[in-house]
């Protein structure tokens, strides 16, 4: 699933006031908004799918938030999958955003942060990401966190008419 | 990914210098520090100088320091002030002319590719806390991840997509 191509920037964290906690449907309307500022687009129905599979569901499935004050700023989406391509259990993110307004504050960071624990908790020790290797911005933000290649390599290929 | 001379040293170089950008260092320091020959490093240091990435100082006390910023100068920033990264296959094998050169071409791009993309990626911050990494006793150090052989995970079902 592709990357919510989010203009994350690792920065120092100020957090000041801000929590993260467990998604609920009152958040959909929300990431529909952080997302579409960020990728242009709004999928208000891909986002409930979404929500009706991670929010609430099972424990090894995580959507996390971050709000000041009642105000949505950013989330994280990830969940831990086990032996596909032979890997044993691992967290994977697969989306995160921040608000343009929020972001170089280092929430990103914390997001990441606080879903690396739920994953730990869950047993797992290793966390995944895939990204567009031509985004840089998304790249360098992972990598600050001290994300580097791992043991698997995508391959894709273009299926003829 | 084998580097030239020069290009080894202006990273030594730029990671000496970048830890503390308010830090002046001569160059024989930073030769020193590294074992490596000042004449040399001093003709790395004014190439780096005429791309804005160091000053140098004059005077008692001289000598050079970081002037870019860490967060935004990546790898690939500094070896390309030395060498191409990418050419896209070794020179004179004709390729472009026979179907042979154009298909080494595409795997040779193809390598390319994910090479501009990891060094893109790694701002000067990022590699200098993976320095950091390094200097610490190695059982806190995070192990870097192994390439698993999916035949070894014993007792498992592999689902292969």
């Amino acid at each position: 699933m592709a990357m919510s191509h989010q203009k994350a920037t690792s920065t120092a964290p100020d957090h000041g006031d801000v929590r993260i906690r467990a998604a609920s449907l009152s958040d959909l309307a929300a990431v529909v908004e952080v997302d579409a500022a960020d990728t242009g687009i709004a999928k208000p129905a891909y986002w409930k799918s979404r929500f009706e599979w991670y929010v609430g569901r099972r424990p090894d499935r995580f959507f996390l938030v971050a709000e000041r004050q009642q105000e949505m700023l950013g989330f994280i989406v990830g969940e831990v999958r086990a032996w596909e391509f032979g890997s044993p259990p691992s967290g994977w993110i697969f989306a995160i955003g921040v608000s343009p307004e929020a972001r170089l504050h280092g929430l990103g960071t914390m997001l990441f942060d606080a879903i690396c624990v739920r994953f730990r908790k869950a047993g797992v020790s290793e966390v995944r990401t895939m990204l567009a290797k031509d985004d840089r911005l998304i790249m360098s933000f992972f990598r600050s966190l001290g994300m580097m290649a791992g043991p698997f390599i995508q391959l894709e290929k273009r299926l003829e008419p | 990914m084998r580097v030239q001379v020069a290009t080894r040293l202006a990273l030594f170089a730029v990671f000496q210098l970048a830890a503390d950008p308010r830090r002046q260092l001569a160059s024989a320091e930073i030769a020193s520090r590294f074992g490596i020959s000042v004449n040399h490093l001093s003709k790395v240091l004014r190439i780096l100088g005429r791309a804005g990435l160091v000053e140098a100082l004059r005077g008692a006390g001289g000598g050079y320091r970081f002037k870019g910023n860490p967060r935004r100068v990546t790898l690939l920033d500094v070896i390309e002030l030395f060498e191409p990264v990418g050419s896209g296959g070794a020179e004179g094998d004709q390729e472009g002319t026979t179907p042979e050169g154009r298909a080494l071409h595409r795997v040779f791009e193809e390598i390319d590719d994910i090479a501009r993309a990891t060094l893109s990626s790694i701002s000067l911050v990022t590699a200098l806390k993976l320095v950091d990494e390094e200097q610490r006793p190695a059982p806190d150090r995070v192990a870097p991840v192994r390439a698993r052989d999916p035949r070894s995970s014993r007792g498992t079902s592999i689902a292969r997509r």
